[in-house]
């Protein structure tokens, strides 16, 4: 016989059944019988966020740091509809949460009733799947279906409409191994004609390079370290996308850096060169192919991922491979070792030798100076004075700010990267590494920001300081909304239409206000004490570091422009005119 | 699978300005689903088109399998090859689609979609419809001193002829269901 239960009590049963020790959350109405037994319980802890968007983005951060699923809990309408924003950010960048919404009584759900929303009609585009459960005999099922589906496959957002009548009734709970997830199930091993047909190109291949992505991070460990051996047992160079960041070691000798709009020069060149691509998990998103027309031209391109859509969608490749990374690269490993190791040594011997020669462009450089302080230096000081702490986790909000952080911070491992890449979420920062925190409590959280975007999710900093999470919110302030602005300079004629702020906060009076410790910074020389100061504080910390105000990231490649018509910045450009293709501003 | 053959300069600014270069090279394909048959199935199907911006020429949906839950979603759709190739891997990979069939790229399939036409009139034009209809096989299933209603089942081309010869002897009004389709042989 099923254990008998309310549907209340069915979800905190399936959480803990899940392995959830953590939610995020804020009570309202329609969600009040599952905080009663939220409130009667003491497996599962629940931190009130300040805002629903914030607990989706807590969540993410949650599920990125430590590739367990995140779990949400909020109430019906403006509850579920401020989650929309951290579903279609999860959605995007294949993060999986899972979002359980309370809804009004199946009985008054389409008479507008106080604080309804159609919420599986709103995310129903915005969610991997969601599901709005109407008979509590199929909650406990659909709960665990939930966790299923956001965690297999391509990861992503799932929700949970649950009606409070469905919430107070009682049913019959299944069983986590007796849940129906059995018709949901993507192929994991890769067609083994086609990992034979990548093995043998990588045996001829002059100049090729190694493409990885956020699939390597989601398919775990196991995928990191084999694309650490296939780099290493072929020298293969490496670049990675902005969510790929980690899986190979910043580190690491054959480590180009990222590519894409903002990536690094050797990286773009390289791509646009190369003669194989093997693409690793990512799937080619407009900020790294540029224009398409002319994205690498001269190269065989393999693409693993697992999922079917993500092939041939934006660029045509030769080794289609559908599969978990980690399942296709122990089999690539497997058939290159068995048909004897072999690569083109005599090629990649010039290949390396190229490209030396782009990085000896140093496209990093950038002109410091002592009167203020540059973005670029803040975050080159706060990497040194962080990077042999094992346990920095970094998260960031998203513009210049972000595309520098990716830059100038180097990750040795998976998962201690979490920023919004496909949706370009600004807010996302700061609920992100309370997430990240909450799942690392005595780990180095640092959020690096803007000050534009830091204040979109502000209030936060209240969560941070309920439960003395002691996230370091290193804010590079310019006053201005820095990419907007740099376009505004790029495309618009320096017409630098509302991309400022006029009123901003005095931040060491908002950090008081919210019982953090405030820092503010404005000479270069103070910046290493300044951060020193802000690594040992016990507590939250608001770093004002108050930065050039139109300081442009480089390099770039312009919107629609291929990958070897890079923009360097002021520093590069005597070094660089004359390498091959590149077109300098 | 057909190589990505886009031509140099299409783009001049920016990747948002990329000209489809298959755009004149458009196929109709006709898509069935098979899903579970569950709340908002359909809503979903139909978003994934709108929200990505594939085009439905016909859609028809029915419950198959009561006891198993299954629906049947037939889709006509167009585009080109790449398109078709992409709505398939998006229609596979939502959480309640079983199977998806591409009826034209698998073989020979047979599609009837039926119709029923109103046609009101009288004299010569109303002997001429009969007389048409009994030709195109149409079964009168109600009748008036000044009007019939065909039943038709056929080809959407076929249809679509029998439609364009009653518009001029007093059409009225047309249902039609959407196309069925099924492949041809044992499996």
């Amino acid at each position: 016989m099923a254990r008998q239960m309310t549907g209340a009590e069915m979800v905190v049963q399936a959480l803990i059944d899940q392995g959830v020790d953590t939610i995020f959350g804020y009570p309202g109405g329609a969600a009040l019988p599952i905080y009663d037994e939220l409130f009667q319980q003491d497996k599962i802890k629940h931190i009130l966020v300040r805002h629903e968007q914030g607990a989706a983005h807590a969540a993410e951060g949650y599920a990125r740091s430590t590739g367990k699923p995140g779990v949400v809990l909020v109430t019906s309408g403006p509850g579920a509809t401020n989650t929309v924003t951290g579903l279609t950010d999860a959605l995007l960048d294949s993060i999986p949460i899972v979002v359980i919404t309370a809804q009004v009584p199946t009985f008054m759900i389409g008479t507008d009733a106080f604080q309804e929303a159609d919420t599986v009609g709103i995310t129903r585009p915005c969610t991997k799947h969601n599901y709005l459960v109407k008979d509590t005999d199929v909650l406990a099922g659909v709960m665990h279906e939930a966790f299923h589906v956001a965690t297999t496959g391509r990861p992503g957002p799932v929700l949970i409409d649950i009606p409070k009548d469905v919430q107070f009734a009682k049913g019959s709970y299944v069983e986590k191994n007796k849940a129906p997830t059995g018709h949901y199930a993507p192929k994991l091993k890769g067609d083994i004609d086609q990992i034979t047909a990548l093995a043998a190109l990588m045996e001829t291949a002059k100049r090729p390079i190694i493409y990885s992505g956020g699939g390597v991070i989601n398919s775990g460990d196991s995928a990191t370290a084999l694309l650490r051996e296939l780099a290493k047992e072929t020298n293969f160079p490496v670049t990675s996308t902005l969510m790929g960041l980690g899986a190979y070691p910043a580190s690491g000798g054959q480590w180009l850096g990222m590519l894409g709009m903002h990536g690094l020069y050797e990286a773009n060149m390289a791509m646009h060169d190369c003669d194989l691509m093997i693409n690793i998990g990512s799937r080619f998103d407009d900020r790294i192919t540029g224009r398409i027309d002319a994205f690498s031209p001269k190269s065989k391109k393999a693409h693993i991922d697992i999922d079917p859509s993500s092939i041939n969608k934006v660029i045509h490749v030769d080794v289609p491979i559908i599969g978990d990374v980690a399942h296709v690269l122990e089999d690539l490993l497997r058939v290159w070792k068995s048909r004897g190791r072999k690569t083109h040594g005599e090629g990649l011997a010039k290949w390396w030798k190229q490209i030396e020669e782009w990085r000896a462009i140093r496209c990093l450089d950038y002109k410091n100076t002592e009167k203020v302080i540059k973005p670029q230096y803040a975050l080159q000081r706060l990497e040194a004075l962080t990077k042999d702490r094992k346990d920095r986790y970094i998260t960031t909000e998203v513009g210049q700010h972000q595309m520098w952080a990716a830059q100038y911070l180097g990750f040795e491992d998976p998962n201690r990267w979490m920023t919004s890449g496909g949706l370009g979420t600004m807010g996302y920062g700061l609920p992100a590494s309370l997430g990240v925190q909450v799942a690392h409590p005595d780990a180095l959280v640092i959020n690096v920001a803007g000050e534009a975007s830091w204040l979109m999710n502000m209030q936060e900093m209240g969560t941070a300081r309920q439960y003395n999470l002691p996230v370091k919110q290193f804010i590079l302030n310019n006053e201005r909304l820095g990419m907007v602005r740099q376009w505004q300079d790029l495309l618009h004629g320096n017409r630098y239409s509302h991309s400022w702020s006029e009123a901003l906060p005095d931040f060491m009076l908002l950090a008081q206000a919210f019982g953090a410790k405030g820092i503010t910074v404005s000479d270069p020389s103070d910046v290493d004490d300044a951060i020193m100061e802000m690594l040992k504080f016990d507590g939250p910390v608001v770093f004002d570091c108050l930065v050039e105000k139109h300081e442009n990231c480089f390099p770039m490649i312009p919107s629609g422009a291929p990958h070897n018509e890079m923009l360097l910045g002021d520093a590069g450009v005597a070094d660089a005119i004359g390498s091959t293709g590149a077109v300098l501003v | 699978m057909s190589p990505l053959k886009i031509k140099k300069g299409t783009s001049r600014k920016s990747a948002y300005d990329l000209k489809d270069p298959h755009a004149d090279v458009s196929e109709r394909h006709t898509l069935a689903c098979i899903v579970t048959n569950e709340a908002g199935v359909l809503a979903r199907v139909i978003g994934l088109f709108s929200g990505r911006g594939y085009n439905i020429e016909s859609l028809t949906v029915a419950e198959i399998d009561h006891e198993g839950h299954r629906s049947r979603i037939t889709v006509v759709t167009s585009g080109t090859p790449e398109v078709i190739q992409q709505i398939k891997a998006q229609l596979g990979r939502m959480v309640p689609v079983h199977d998806v069939h591409d009826l034209t790229e698998e073989g020979p399939a047979v599609e009837r979609e039926l119709a029923l036409f109103k046609v009101a009139g009288s004299g010569d034009k109303r002997i001429e419809a009969i007389r048409l209809a009994e030709i195109f096989r149409a079964n009168v299933v109600d009748s008036t001193l000044k009007s019939f209603v065909f039943e038709m089942t056929g080809t959407s081309e076929k249809i679509d002829a029998f439609a364009d010869l009653m518009r001029p002897l007093g059409l009225v009004e047309v249902a039609r269901t959407g196309v069925a389709a099924l492949s041809r042989g044992e499996v």
